[in-house]
C-alpha cells in the first residue's frame, strides 16, 4: 500500500510549517537590530554577520556554550558507563524484583524535573558541587541513566543469548566477552543511546539552571537572562540561538533511522 | 526463557547507586519537608498532614492541576490524529524518505528554553512573523489569555508532533507487504485497510506515543516560560515553581509525582501486555 501520488503535499506543508519559527530565527540573526525593531522584512535587508561576530567574541557567550557542552558530555559518558551492565543483567537474566527495578526505572524519566530542583540545590550544596559541572551532569542522571538502560536493554534484547554462552563455552571471561564481542555487536545501540542521552542533556533547562550560578552558567540561562531583560539584543539573541540548533542538527543524519526509537525508550 | 541469576543484582548496582543519588535521597527529602514546619530561626516541627490538607484546599493547585489537564488533553487530540496523518501520507522510499526525517526531527533537537525564545520572537506583535500577520485579527499573546494559550498550544504542536509521526511512521513500515497485497485482492477500500490493516498494527506504539506526549505535556515548565514568564496560563509546574513555603511546596511535590506514578503504571502495564501478546518486534535499524 503506497501512499498516493499527491500524498507528498501533507509533510511538505508541515515541514513549512516546521521550518517556518526557524528561519525566522535564523533570518533575525542575519540583520541589524535597527531593521528588526523598526522595519518588517522578510528576508534581511542589509545582511550582517555582526551578531555572530559579537557572540564569537564575548567571552561570556563562548563560555556558557563551554560549560553547556562540559556537562552534557560528561552526562552522556557516566549514563552510558553505568547503563551498559545494567541492561545486559535486564535483557539476560531474571533476578528478585527485577521487574519492580525497571519500572521503577521508567518512573524517573517521567519524573517532573520542578520537583526535583529544590531538593537537587541543597543535594550538591552539601556536598559542595553546587555550581560545578558534574553536578549538573550527576542531577542529569536522573532521566538519561534509565532512559539509556532502556535503549540499550532494547537493543541488546536482539544479540541471542547464543552468542553468550558459546563465547563462554570457548572460556572468555564475562568482562573479556562483554568489551571484546558483545559491544561491537550493539555497537548501533551504544550511539543511539549516547545520543539520546546528549540531546536530553542538552535540551534541559530547569535542572541545569537552578545547580549553576555563577562558575558554571549553561547556554540556555544566559538566553534566559537577556531575552527577559529590557532592551533586549535581538540580533545577538538570535544568532546564539541559532547555534544552538548546530549539535543536533550535525548529529541528526547519523541516527534518522532510530529517532522513533530512542524516544520511545528502544520500545518500537 | 530468561535463566534465574541473582548475581545479576551486581551489574545493577551502579545504576542503583546513581538513581538512588539523583531521584531517592532528593524524593526522601521532600517528604521530609512536606510533614514539617520550618520557622524563620531554621526549626523543625512536625505538622503531620498539615501541608498536603493545605494543597488540596488550594483553589491554585487545582486550577493549575486542572489548566494542565486540559492543556494535555487538547495536545494529545491534535497531535495524535494530525502525526498518524501525517505518518501515512510520507514517502516510503527515494530520496523523500531521509529528507523527511532529517527535517521533521528537527523541532525535538532543540533546547527547550530556544524552542520558547523562537516561539517568542515568532509570536510578538512588534517584530515577529506571526505576530505581524494576525495583529490585525486583535491578537497579541502578551495581552490576552486566549491567544496565549493559542500560541502555546501551537507551539507544543510545532514541537513534538514529529515524535508522534516519527513513531506512527517507524509503526506502518514494519507491516509486512504481504498484508496489503491480501487487502488488494479482497478489493478493500484504502479506509478499510487503514481500519483494519494499519491501524491496529500502530497500537503499540500510539500507546508509547500517548505515554511520552501525555508525561511530557503535563510537565511542561520551561517552553511556556521562554514565552510568558510564569504569566497566564499557570501550569503545574509553574504553580510548584512560585509557591515559596517549603512545607506547601514539598507536598505540592509528592501530590504531583504521586500523579505522575499512578499515570505511568497504568501505561506500564498497558504496554507489558501488548508485549507479551504481540511478542516483541525484532527491528534492527534501517528501518526507523
Amino acid at each position: 500500500m503506497r501512499p498516493s501520488r499527491f500524498a507528498f503535499i501533507v509533510p511538505a506543508l508541515y515541514i513549512l510549517f516546521l521550518m517556518t519559527p526557524v528561519y525566522w530565527l535564523v533570518s533575525m540573526s542575519f540583520k541589524t537590530n535597527l531593521e528588526i525593531t523598526t522595519r518588517f522584512t522578510f528576508f534581511p535587508e542589509a545582511f550582517t554577520l555582526e551578531n555572530y561576530a559579537k557572540v564569537f567574541g564575548d567571552e561570556r557567550w563562548r563560555s556558557v556554550f563551554a560549560n553547556s557542552l562540559i556537562y552534557v558530555c560528561l552526562n552522556t559518558a557516566i549514563s552510558i558507563l553505568v547503563a551498559l551492565p545494567a541492561a545486559y543483567a535486564f535483557s539476560r537474566y531474571r533476578f528478585f524484583g527485577d521487574k519492580h527495578l525497571f519500572f521503577w526505572l521508567l518512573t524517573n524519566r517521567m519524573a517532573p524535573v520542578a520537583v526535583f530542583t529544590l531538593p537537587f540545590f541543597q543535594l550538591y550544596s552539601a556536598f559542595g558541587l553546587f555550581d560545578t559541572h558534574i553536578a549538573v551532569a550527576l542531577a542529569h542522571c536522573l532521566f538519561n541513566v534509565p532512559l539509556a538502560v532502556w535503549i540499550l536493554e532494547g537493543f541488546m534484547s536482539g544479540v541471542p543469548r547464543e552468542i553468550d554462552e558459546t563465547a563462554y563455552i570457548d572460556g572468555h571471561s564475562f568482562p573479556g566477552f562483554f568489551v571484546r564481542i558483545f559491544m561491537p555487536l550493539i555497537a548501533s545501540g551504544i550511539g543511539v543511546a549516547a545520543f539520546f542521552c546528549f540531546m536530553f542533556s542538552w535540551v534541559e533547562y530547569l535542572i541545569a539552571d537552578a545547580l549553576a550560578r555563577s562558575a558554571v552558567v549553561p547556554i540556555t540561562t544566559r538566553l534566559q537572562a537577556l531575552s527577559q531583560a529590557s532592551g533586549t539584543d535581538w540580533g545577538v539573541l538570535a544568532a546564539a540561538g541559532s547555534l544552538t540548533l548546530i549539535p543536533g542538527a550535525i548529529v541528526i543524519w547519523f541516527v534518522r533511522n532510530y529517532i522513533a526509537r530512542g524516544f520511545a525508550l528502544g520500545r518500537v | 526463557m530468561k535463566p534465574v541469576n541473582q548475581k545479576a543484582w551486581l551489574l545493577v548496582a551502579p545504576v542503583l547507586v546513581l538513581v538512588a543519588i539523583s531521584a531517592v535521597i532528593p524524593l526522601m527529602t521532600v517528604v521530609n519537608y512536606s510533614v514539617q514546619y520550618v520557622g524563620s530561626t531554621g526549626r523543625f516541627t512536625w505538622v503531620g498532614d498539615e501541608w498536603y490538607r493545605d494543597v488540596l484546599h488550594s483553589e491554585a493547585f487545582w486550577s493549575a492541576l486542572w489548566r494542565n489537564l486540559v492543556f494535555s488533553g487538547v495536545i494529545l487530540v491534535i497531535q495524535i490524529p494530525l502525526g498518524v496523518v501525517i505518518a501515512l501520507c510520507m514517502p516510503r522510499h527515494g530520496w523523500g524518505v531521509p529528507v523527511c526525517l532529517v527535517l521533521m526531527a528537527l523541532p525535538l533537537l532543540i533546547p527547550w528554553y530556544v524552542v520558547g525564545m523562537i516561539w517568542q520572537m515568532f509570536g510578538r506583535v512588534d517584530i515577529g512573523l506571526m505576530g505581524v500577520m494576525l495583529k490585525d485579527f486583535g491578537y497579541n499573546y502578551e495581552g490576552d489569555p486566549l491567544d496565549a494559550w493559542f500560541t502555546l498550544v501551537l507551539m507544543d504542536v510545532w514541537h513534538w508532533t514529529s515524535l508522534v509521526a516519527l513513531l506512527a511512521y517507524a509503526g506502518l513500515v514494519s507491516i509486512p507487504d504481504a498484508y496489503y497485497r491480501a487487502a488488494r485482492i479482497d478489493g478493500a477500500s484504502s479506509w478499510s485497510v487503514f481500519r483494519f490493516i494499519q491501524l491496529p498494527r500502530l497500537g503499540r506504539v500510539l500507546t508509547i506515543a500517548v505515554l511520552l506526549r501525555f508525561m511530557d505535556s503535563f510537565m511542561i515548565f520551561t517552553e511556556p516560560f521562554a514565552v510568558i514568564a510564569g504569566g497566564d496560563p499557570v501550569f503545574l509546574s509553574t504553580e510548584l515553581k512560585q509557591t515559596v513555603e517549603l512545607g506547601k511546596k514539598s507536598a505540592m511535590s509528592i501530590i504531583y509525582f504521586l500523579i505522575i506514578l499512578a499515570v505511568c503504571w497504568v501505561f506500564y502495564a498497558v504496554m507489558t501486555r501488548n508485549e507479551q501478546e504481540t511478542g516483541r518486534p525484532q527491528t534492527q535499524g534501517g528501518d526507523a
